[in-house]
């Protein structure tokens, strides 16, 4: 690759006087609107998903509330404070995975929890972060693209969480932490030759990991391939969730009349399958501002990640803001019907609060990125 | 190399970019596809999945009509609908079946069989379909039930209309009585109408007025969520309740016949003759027909059937008996009416009549004979001889086709079921049946009823209407009209019969039916053949003389002669009938001072 003079503009000249109206406080306004916009969308849906339930809807209210102060506060700090961090939060992370499936409690037939007396902890969020950090602060050493040595040990690095959160078991996780990982990796600029080279032999793995599967995962797979197999089994879910968005049609049931919803017949319709629930009482119309939503958050997010300082910041950013984008995909995948059954939440409209707070906080810090910046190229 | 030592922050930051945008690209990509699979879904499927939809959560639920009342003549119940109460087990809902209902017999009394049926019932039903354990409740254990029906999911108490017939054992052979509808019901029956139908009419009223009684099956529309839950009803169209029957029956007349038999087995049957309008229809011993209504037990049910008194045996429409000389005056009418007897020719009865030519006895039941007989002392006397005679002289083709004009040998057409048609000899049926020709001296023992003749009790009674009416047979009607419920008024008045005139004159031909039969030169005598062999005792008759207001015919089986027995029993009956109670009370006053 040719080497280009750095002749330009990128010297620094010291401290430049931020230029969005929110930088005092280190938030990114275009950002903030976005997720504004769609955390308050998804209260709508869930206040209908919800069954109506004012309560439900408060304390999604308190928790989105509780998220971004976490936002905000992770905002605040600085990106070389947190690439300082980022050994010791991914140790931390990997110990407590450890932790979790020593002591773990067991919930829904999966250890995920550790409960620290005060409070009930999901150490495999906390790695959704630490992973990206990782790798970002390891690849951000040496100068990019990593070399084979770099790349094997990010490699060792991103599969020891993954497997152990695939113990716990839990797929939907394991999968985005290693997404946020290789998207990492991605970024850093590995050869397309790795790149292919490790697709296809991913492919040739594939029956292999089906025997590290448990049964009802296995069975997830199998009802994507042919739900209506068993249509009151494990296949009902997606049925139920096609009929709740293709009875939606192009302008919907209209709000809190969705009968697929509010007769129980589409299940998870608060929390996985809330997407459908939209899709059945907005319609086609209402999908596409949906997304449109999402795209926004989504371009902002790469944007301010392609903008960032340094290389750990831009490696940083862009896998948060891409781990984003595949809990977006592999929920309306899985709800839409083109991907297997996985329980990974709609992000920021899903009822529940653990996700939220880690999602928000990888917002945090793509702000931090945007707004802590030495210099602002015009 | 320089280039791996010192970091070159443009080439890192273009290298980042240049894959930020491929990353943007396959996002874009990804949400595109997205897009196409929901337009797939909510375009270009949408019709589909509104229908899935609407499927979902839309049932048709059938709403059973209400099923219609039976009445009397003078306007008594005979059968109604009343709620009742029944604990209903949901195997579905129930974690632990064995504790629940342990725990359950413990709350109320809940015996073995009651156990077992349901056990069968829940092999036979599916999961979430709730199965009777109980039937019956009483308030008390409604009560208790209630209060403890936390502890138990899946057990409710469930109320519904069940049939009930007030007069049970009375009108039993009449009604008949309902049951729950069977696998053979199931094949003939109209499926759509008898959606929410559970019960049917077995026999009986029940059984030949089910079209009229049943009703039509309503619907409604409703909204159901995933659990089948009722959310709300979106359609209602109401059934329509079964038609109420008025019966000519005379439950009053009914009970008394009944109770007139005492210990004895047997039947009666009444009719008015002008509109052959059955009056009574009594068949003894009844039973209880409300057993049947929500399934007999065993037990009930094999002492009901091992019974040798045969309680479920409908004597007035399926008991074949000789008529013996209740068939007299008949023979005597077909004798005038053929031009073989006139009313002063006479007959020498020297106790006992041979064909000519041959040496053969047939018997007189009095052995020293009558002497010279016409036709009113043939009646009178009953004298046999005369009516071997009289039988020789017409031959057996001129009887048979006159008998059959009163209704022997065939049905009566009744509407009731399971009529039988009794037995009406002639020579061609004992060539089809016995393969054999007819012998003269079969015609003889014809013309008093016996021999291979059979007729029911209703036959005697309807061909004795007719007698009463100058000959016209009318088939006789238990019900007397329908009436549509859903109708402001009903079609037809039930007019109250004239009961106020005195002193009635009765015709009547007492009968005795050989059960057993005595050899040559042998004497009947009743003290010595068992109780189970002993003829049956028959009467016929109808009042008043002048103008026939009611026949009737009874049988008591083995009940030796039938004036001793039989005919007091008619004649209560017609007494009743016939005269106010004060009047009776006069007869049996008088009675009483003259014994």
């Amino acid at each position: 690759m040719p080497v280009s003079a750095p002749d330009k503009d990128l010297t620094p000249s010291g401290p430049v006087k931020p230029q969005g109206k929110l930088d005092f406080i280190h938030l990114d306004l275009p950002l903030l609107v976005g997720l504004l916009l769609l955390c308050g969308f998804g209260l709508i849906v869930l206040y209908s998903a919800s069954g109506q339930d004012l309560g439900q809807v408060q304390r999604q209210l308190a928790r989105l509330g509780f998220a971004f102060g976490i936002m905000v506060a992770v905002a605040q700090i600085h990106p070389a404070t947190l690439k300082r961090w980022s050994p010791w939060l991914y140790l931390v992370g990997i110990g407590l995975l450890v932790a979790v499936l020593v002591f773990g409690h067991i919930g829904k037939g999966a250890q995920r929890w550790l409960n620290l007396g005060f409070i009930r902890f999901q150490p495999s969020e906390m790695v959704k972060l630490a992973v990206p950090m990782m790798i970002a602060w390891f690849l951000s050493e040496k100068a990019l693209p990593p070399d084979w040595k770099r790349l094997i040990f990010s490699l060792l690095m991103i599969v020891i969480p993954v497997l152990l959160i695939f113990k716990q078991p839990d797929l939907g996780t394991s999968l985005l932490v290693a997404s946020a990982g290789i998207f990492a990796l991605f970024l850093a600029g590995i050869s397309w030759k790795i790149i292919t080279a490790s697709l296809a032999s991913l492919a040739a793995l594939a029956p292999a990991l089906w025997f590290f599967m448990k049964d009802y995962q296995r069975q997830r797979v199998l009802t994507f391939m042919n739900p209506e197999s068993d249509p009151l089994g494990s296949g009902y879910h997606i049925i139920q969730s096609k009929i709740a968005i293709g009875s939606g049609g192009i302008y919907g049931k209209g709000w809190l009349n969705g009968t697929q919803s509010h007769l129980e017949f589409l299940p998870e319709r608060h929390t996985d399958f809330i997407f459908a629930v939209l899709a059945e009482e907005f319609g086609f119309i209402g999908i596409v501002i949906l997304l449109m939503l999402y795209l926004l958050i989504i371009f902002r997010g790469l944007y301010i990640a392609s903008r960032g300082q340094d290389t750990y910041s831009r490696l940083l950013g862009g896998s948060l803001i891409l781990v984003f984008f595949v809990y977006l995909f592999v929920n309306t995948g899985m709800v839409s019907g083109i991907l297997p059954v996985v329980g990974v939440p709609l992000p920021l409209i899903s009822y529940g609060g653990t996700s939220l707070v880690t999602l928000m906080a990888g917002f945090g810090i793509l702000m931090s990125i945007h707004t802590h910046r030495k210099l602002l190229p015009t | 190399m320089l280039r791996t030592q010192i970091k070159d922050y443009l080439v890192e930051s273009q290298l980042f970019l240049g894959r930020a945008v491929i990353a943007g690209f396959v996002v874009t990509l990804c949400i595109g596809l997205l897009i196409l699979q929901m337009m797939k879904l909510q375009i270009t499927g949408h019709d589909h999945y509104v229908t899935l939809s609407q499927d979902n959560r839309v049932k048709l639920v059938p709403l059973p009509p209400v099923r219609g009342l039976i009445y009397d003549s003078n306007g008594v119940i005979l059968a109604q609908n009343q709620p009742t109460y029944s604990l209903e087990v949901t195997p579905e809902q129930v974690t632990d079946m064995d504790s629940t209902l342990t725990e359950l017999s413990r709350l109320i009394d809940i015996n073995e069989e009651q156990l077992t049926r349901f056990t069968r019932l829940k092999s036979q039903k599916r999961r979430f379909e709730s199965i009777p354990l109980k039937i019956n409740l009483t308030p008390e254990e409604v009560a208790i039930i209630a209060v403890n029906r936390h502890r138990f999911p899946g057990v409710d108490i469930e109320a519904k209309l069940l049939r009930h017939y007030p007069l049970a054992d009375q009108t039993a052979h009449v009604l008949g009585y309902v049951g729950r509808i069977n696998e053979q019901e199931l094949q003939i029956i109209d499926n759509s109408n008898y959606a929410g139908t559970t019960h049917i009419g077995k026999n009986g009223v029940e059984k030949s007025y089910e079209n009229n009684l049943h009703g039509k099956v309503g619907m409604q529309r409703v909204e159901v969520n995933a659990t089948g839950r009722t959310i709300r009803v979106l359609e209602k169209h109401q059934p329509v309740s079964g038609d109420n029957l008025h019966l000519h029956l005379d439950t009053a007349l009914q009970k008394i016949a009944m109770d007139a038999f005492g210990e004895e087995i047997g039947a009666a049957v009444a009719i008015n003759p002008k509109s052959g309008g059955v009056l009574v229809l009594a068949s003894k011993p009844g039973f209880n027909p409300n057993l049947f209504v929500e399934g007999i037990s065993t037990s009930d049910y094999q002492a009901l059937q091992s019974s040798p008194d045969k309680p479920l045996f409908n004597r007035t429409i399926r008991g074949q008996y000789p008529p013996g000389s209740t068939l007299k005056p008949f023979v005597a009418l077909a004798g005038l009416e053929t031009g073989f007897a006139t009313f002063d020719d006479k007959t020498f009865c020297p106790g006992f009549y041979s064909l000519p030519n041959h040496s053969h006895r047939y018997r007189d039941w009095k052995k020293t004979g009558h002497g010279w007989v016409d036709m009113n002392d043939s009646i009178v006397q009953s004298c046999d001889v005369y009516y071997y005679q009289l039988a020789h002289d017409m031959g057996v083709t001129n009887m048979q086709e006159y008998l059959s004009h009163f209704g022997f040998g065939s049905r009566t057409g009744i509407d009731l079921g399971a009529e039988l048609p009794g037995l009406l000899p002639s020579r061609e049926w004992k060539r089809r049946r016995h393969d054999k020709p007819w012998y003269p001296g079969e015609t003889l023992i014809m013309g008093i009823g016996q021999g291979y003749f059979l007729s029911t009790p209703l036959q005697l009674a309807a061909a004795t209407a007719a007698f009463a009416n100058g000959g016209v047979f009318k088939a006789p009607r238990i019900v007397s009209h329908i009436e549509h419920v859903n109708m402001a008024d009903s079609t037809e008045d039930i007019g109250t019969i004239e009961k106020e005139i005195p002193k009635k004159r009765i015709a009547g031909k007492t009968g005795t039916a050989q059960v057993f039969s005595v050899k040559q030169d042998e004497e009947y005598d009743e003290e010595k053949v068992s109780k189970k062999n002993r003829d049956h005792a028959l009467f016929v008759a109808y009042a008043p003389v002048e103008d026939p207001q009611i026949a009737v015919a009874v049988i008591v089986e083995n009940g030796g002669h039938g004036g001793s027995v039989a005919a007091p029993i008619a004649k209560k009956i017609m007494d009743a009938y016939l005269l106010s109670p004060e009047q009776i009370a006069e007869i049996q006053a008088k009675q009483e001072n003259t014994l």
